[in-house]
């Protein structure tokens, strides 16, 4: 790994950002709206549902939570996206960078435009709300880990799609997460969902992310056993969302794709 | 011979794009590559930057298959430049420079950046971002990007292509400079048969995915009968005896 090459990458993504006030505004705005939203809702929620009551902010909270997971996964989307509008996809892929680096360097900058635009956001909730992501404590570092890696091998998934079928896979680009949502009981307990639909969810790391930060936020317990269930899920996900991307890199190379992206 | 094809061929599903091409290019010369439009000068250009993946042959660098090379190791070598492909449109130009000096591993890359920014004359749109910038500036940042590294090899995909007269005569005459001061073996796909002559040592000509014909400008002209490199493409690439 050359992480003068990866920062270089990363560097391509800062100045995209930095050029542009309105890419900033527009990572801000939408997890602000979110938050707004979630936020009334999950007031109105805590006042008028048994099982909510006496909970201030978990509806709130796994608004954020699940706003993590999809700024995490658009934004790698968007990083690949950019190379192709802009048509310099050719002299990327045929820059002296090693894919493992163009991952890397992709999945550490989405992080960053991850916290541009929930880092307002979560602090928002704070005044406005009385609800703080904070006070999950130290095993929301985990379970942001768990959504994050997630998020990022959802990106993968999409951007394998684009290289394997060209731009025309960009609705998908942002139609993944929305199909995934109902699974993750993001808002609701795994007991919602039918029995069929909840054996697929428990193959998600996101049913087990938001279950448990149902049990720290409502019992106030930690089941360290749950989130080590979820890490390990995201892994083997992202374990295999880098194998589906290398074989659709080959696979491009071989249909002559890399040549002519964007066009 | 620094780079040779071998047997060089590209099948798109069912489509032959490239027919077991053969050429090599000596180091520090220059080849032009000439052939109507879907001829595979592209698809050939693709492949060895490593973009296309051969069907079959191989493509030597210093009698070494390109595949047996770490892919960063021998992109450090290339560089590319064409009009079809852009640079990050809402970067400046002096950002794009630096990512890709950054991306190539150029040392000293403020010194290097200057010196292809004077050569080239792009200073004075150094801070303005790239998608704003006419064609010729366009063309001449891609040129310097391509630049950036000292490239041993060199893909120039049709650089003059949409310029007005002066800016690609500009263009050319850089090119040639350039190469008389530096050691870089340069394959240049055109359709401008002036700018081929006046670049290339020797040039192959490609029709239907094969390639028909081989040699320097003045070879190809009287081995042809014609008066010209133009219209000697016109034979060429009609496949008859016509003008």
């Amino acid at each position: 790994m050359n992480f003068n090459k990866i920062y270089a990458l990363g560097l391509r993504h800062l100045y995209l950002i930095m050029n542009s006030f309105p890419r900033v505004l527009d990572l801000i705005y939408w997890p602000s709206v979110q938050i707004f939203l979630w936020g009334f809702i999950s007031k109105f929620f805590t006042l008028n549902s048994e099982y909510y009551s006496n909970t201030v902010g978990v509806i709130l909270t796994a608004a954020i939570l699940y706003d993590f997971l999809f700024r995490a996964s658009i934004s790698f989307n968007m990083m690949f996206l950019e190379e192709i509008w802009s048509r310099n996809f050719t002299n990327l892929f045929i820059a002296p960078i090693r894919i493992r680096e163009i991952i890397t360097a992709l999945t550490l900058t989405a992080i960053l435009r991850t916290l541009i635009g929930l880092v307002p956001a979560a602090l928002i909730a704070i005044p406005l709300f009385g609800v703080s992501v904070l006070n999950l404590g130290v095993p929301l570092i985990f379970l942001l880990l768990g959504l994050y890696l997630f998020g990022i091998t959802l990106g993968l998934l999409v951007t394998s799609g684009l290289l394997r079928y060209g731009p025309s896979f960009e609705n998908i680009a942002w139609a993944s997460l929305f199909f995934l949502a109902p699974l993750g009981c993001i808002y609701y307990p795994i007991e919602i969902l039918p029995l069929s639909l909840q054996i697929i969810a428990k193959g998600l790391p996101l049913v087990h992310i938001f279950e448990e930060m149902r049990n720290i936020l409502m019992n106030n317990t930690v089941n360290y056993l749950n989130i080590f269930k979820s890490i390990s899920i995201s892994v083997a996900y992202f374990v295999f969302g880098v194998i589906i991307f290398y074989i659709s890199y080959f696979g491009a190379k071989k249909r002559g794709t890399l040549m002519n992206m964007g066009e | 011979m620094f780079i040779e094809i071998k047997k060089l061929s590209k099948i798109y599903h069912q489509y032959l794009a490239v027919n077991q091409i053969n050429f090599q290019i000596e180091k520090n010369k220059t080849l032009g590559l000439l052939g109507p439009n879907g001829c595979g000068k592209t698809t050939t250009i693709g492949m060895i930057l490593g973009l296309v993946s051969p069907t079959e042959g191989q493509i030597l660098i210093e009698n070494k298959n390109i595949i047996s090379f770490k892919r960063d190791e021998i992109l450090r070598r290339f560089n590319f430049a064409s009009p079809y492909v852009e640079l990050p449109k809402k970067l400046t130009v002096k950002q794009n420079l630096e990512i890709y000096g950054r991306l190539y591993g150029v040392e000293n890359l403020n010194d290097r950046i200057n010196e292809i920014s004077n050569d080239l004359d792009i200073k004075n749109f150094f801070q303005r971002k790239t998608g704003e910038l006419s064609s010729g500036q366009k063309n001449r940042v891609s040129l310097a990007k391509s630049l950036i590294n000292k490239p041993e090899i060199l893909l120039l995909d049709e650089p003059t292509a949409s310029l007005d007269p002066d800016i690609g005569d500009f263009i050319r005459s850089y090119i040639q400079e350039y190469k008389s001061k530096n050691e870089v073996t340069i394959l240049l796909a055109s359709h401008n048969m002036s700018e081929v002559e006046r670049l290339c040592d020797s040039i192959i000509m490609m029709r239907k995915g094969k390639v028909i014909d081989k040699g320097t400008c003045s070879e190809l002209i009287k081995k042809h009968g014609r008066n010209n490199l133009e219209e000697t493409f016109l034979k060429l690439a009609r496949g008859k005896d016509e003008l």
